[in-house]
C-alpha cells in the first residue's frame, strides 16, 4: 500500500497521511461505566482482514474513513466520515454524580 | 583443520544432536495445553516439566518451532527500562540469561556487549538521567555517559557536530547482552522433550471450548484435545486466538522490519540504539550489521518488507556510520509485534479461569524470554500470580494502571 485516496485531496503517497484507530461507535461518555469506556479506549478488534478505521490527510487535517484489509495490505475503499455520522455530535460536561 | 570437518560432515555416524522427538498422535488429553511453539511457549513447557513436574504437556504449533518472532527478532537483551516494575522484571530475565547455557547445557552463544543508547536533545538527556536514577535504584548497571566516552566504547560512530542530530550523550547500560536468538528456542524445546513434553509442529488451534468460564478442550486441525488448563503464548497473532476463547485484547499488530548487511570484520561491540533517528544497530558474531527499528506506520498482518523502511532505516544507520553507505544488504524481513498501547507484556490470568495470557510482547519479547517461562510456568502450576507479573495483568487496562515504557524501547513507533 504505497498510495491512499483521500475523498478531499484525492490520490496521495501514503507518508501524507496518519493512521487513526478503528472506528467503533463512542459510548456516551457521561452514562457509560468506567469499564466500558477502558473497553472503548484501549481495547481493539485488531481483525485480520477487513476493518474500518480512521485516516487523517495530514497536510489539510482532514479526516475521513478507510475499509482496509489488514492481512493482503490493499484499501477496499474511503469515504467521508459523513456516511456514518449524519448529525452533529454535541458533548455535553458531566455534572458530579453522572458517572458511575 | 579443514580434513577433519571434511571427514566430521561426511561421516556417517554424524554427531547430531536430536533436539525434540518426532511427532506423534495427539493424545485426547492433557494437563496443559500451550499454543505457540516460540520462545516463551517453550520456555513455559520447559519450566512446567523441569521445576514442577508437570510433564503431560503439549506445546501445539501451527508452523514450526521458533519460526515466528522467535526467528525475526534482533536478539537484543537488556533491562534498562523506564518504570520500577518494568526494570525489575527485565532485571531478573537478563540474570537468567547469564545462566542459559549452563542450565540448558546447550549454548545459546550469550554475549555480554553491553548495550547504548544516543541521546541527540536536551530532552532526550533529561529522560536518560531518569532512567539511569530508577535502573540503578533497582540494581541495574546504567549510567549517563559523555561524548568522549561514547567515542571510546565506539570507535566508528559518527561524533561530528556538523550532522543534523549530533550526538549530545548516551545512556550505557553494561548488562546490555545478545544470544543467539533460535538456540534460546531450541534449548528450550529440547530440555522440555527430554523430560516428557510433547510438541507438535503444524497443528493449528482452530477453536478453543470454554465452558462455564472454563476451557475444556482445544479444536485443533489434526483433532479435538482436552485439557486442565491453556496458555497462550502466540506473539503476533494473540489477538486472533484470544478471539477464539472470547477475550478481548488491547492489541494492535504492527510489522517491526530489520535488514542484516554482508559480513565485516569485527569492529563494533555494543548494541548501539538512537531513538530519535529511529535505528539501532549491531555486529553479529558472524559480523553482519543488524540494522532494526522500523515499525509499519499502520497496523497490518503482513510480514512484507518495504523500500519505505529500507530507506529510511538505511538513511538512519549511515547517519551513524557512515561507512555502512558502501555496504550491501543480504537481507530484509519483518515480524508482526503485537502492540500494547502502554508498551508493556499482558501476563497472567484472563477472564477464562484456567486460560493464561502471555502476550502483547510487541518488541520486547526475546529479552524476557526466560523470565516468562519462570513466572507463567509457576502460574500454572500453582495458581497463584507471582508478585514480579502482577502489574502486567490484562485487569490493569479496565482499572487505568497502565505501566508506561513507551520512551524506552528501542523501536520507533
Amino acid at each position: 500500500m504505497k498510495l491512499l485516496t483521500c475523498p478531499l485531496n484525492g490520490q496521495r503517497n501514503i507518508s501524507e497521511f496518519t493512521y487513526g484507530g478503528e472506528y467503533h461507535p463512542m459510548p456516551n461518555p457521561n452514562s457509560t461505566s468506567p469499564r466500558k469506556w477502558a473497553e472503548y479506549v484501549f481495547f481493539h478488534d485488531n481483525e485480520a482482514g477487513v476493518v474500518i478505521e480512521w485516516w487523517c490527510h495530514t497536510a489539510s487535517s482532514f479526516w475521513f474513513l478507510a475499509e482496509r484489509n489488514t492481512v493482503t495490505d490493499t484499501v477496499i475503499r474511503t469515504f467521508e466520515a459523513s456516511e456514518i455520522f449524519k448529525r452533529r455530535i454535541d458533548f455535553v460536561e458531566p455534572t458530579s454524580g453522572d458517572i458511575t | 583443520m579443514p580434513f577433519g570437518l571434511l571427514k566430521y560432515g561426511l561421516s556417517s555416524e554424524y554427531p547430531a544432536q536430536h533436539h525434540f522427538t518426532p511427532a506423534t498422535e495427539l493424545k485426547k488429553h492433557y494437563d496443559v495445553v500451550i499454543i505457540g511453539a516460540g520462545g516463551h511457549g517453550t520456555a513455559i513447557a520447559y519450566n512446567l516439566a523441569k521445576y514442577h513436574g508437570i510433564t503431560n504437556v503439549a506445546v501445539l504449533e501451527k508452523s514450526y518451532l521458533g519460526g515466528g518472532n522467535t526467528a525475526r527478532n534482533t536478539a537484543v537483551i537488556r533491562s534498562n527500562y523506564l518504570t520500577e516494575e518494568g526494570v525489575s522484571f527485565y532485571r531478573e530475565s537478563v540474570k537468567l540469561y547469564n545462566n542459559l547455557s549452563n542450565e540448558f547445557n546447550y549454548n545459546v552463544m550469550m554475549e555480554n556487549r553491553g548495550q547504548l543508547t544516543l541521546a541527540h536533545s536536551d530532552a532526550a538527556i533529561r529522560s536518560f538521567r531518569w532512567r539511569a536514577e530508577v535502573n540503578q535504584h533497582m540494581g541495574v548497571r546504567s549510567e549517563l555517559i559523555d561524548r568522549q566516552t561514547i567515542a571510546e566504547l565506539v570507535p566508528n560512530l559518527n561524533m561530528s557536530e556538523d550532522s543534523r542530530f549530533p550526538i549530545m550523550a548516551g545512556l550505557w547500560h553494561a548488562d546490555g547482552a545478545t544470544a543467539r536468538h533460535d538456540a534460546v528456542a531450541w534449548g528450550y524445546a529440547k530440555g522440555a522433550c527430554e523430560r516428557g513434553v510433547e510438541l507438535h509442529q503444524l497443528t493449528e488451534v482452530e477453536d478453543i471450548e470454554v465452558v462455564k468460564g472454563r476451557v475444556s478442550a482445544v479444536k485443533t486441525n489434526r483433532g479435538r484435545v482436552e485439557c486442565g488448563a491453556v496458555v497462550q503464548a502466540v506473539a503476533g497473532a494473540s489477538s486472533i486466538v484470544a478471539k477464539k476463547a472470547g477475550i478481548p485484547l488491547p492489541i494492535h499488530c504492527y510489522p517491526l522490519q530489520a535488514m542484516v548487511t554482508q559480513p565485516y570484520k569485527p569492529i563494533l561491540t555494543p548494541h548501539v540504539s538512537s531513538p530519535h533517528v529511529h535505528v539501532y544497530v549491531h555486529q553479529t558474531s558472524r559480523g553482519e550489521f543488524v540494522i532494526g527499528g522500523g515499525s509499519d506506520p499502520y497496523p497490518l498482518y503482513h510480514t512484507r518488507a518495504t523500500l519505505d523502511q529500507r530507506e529510511t532505516l538505511s538513511a538512519a544507520a549511515m547517519e551513524l556510520f557512515p561507512f555502512l553507505a558502501q555496504a550491501r544488504m543480504l537481507r530484509q524481513w519483518a515480524g508482526t509485534t503485537d502492540m500494547t498501547p502502554d508498551y508493556s507484556p499482558i501476563m497472567g490470568l484472563s477472564p477464562v479461569e484456567n486460560y493464561y495470557l502471555d502476550a502483547g510482547w510487541g518488541t520486547w519479547g526475546f529479552k524476557a524470554t526466560p523470565i516468562c517461562g519462570v513466572t507463567m510456568a509457576e502460574l500454572v502450576a500453582t495458581k497463584k500470580v507471582p508478585d514480579i507479573i502482577k502489574p502486567f495483568e490484562l485487569e490493569r487496562f479496565y482499572n487505568y494502571e497502565q505501566i508506561n515504557e513507551a520512551g524506552a524501547t528501542a523501536a520507533s513507533h
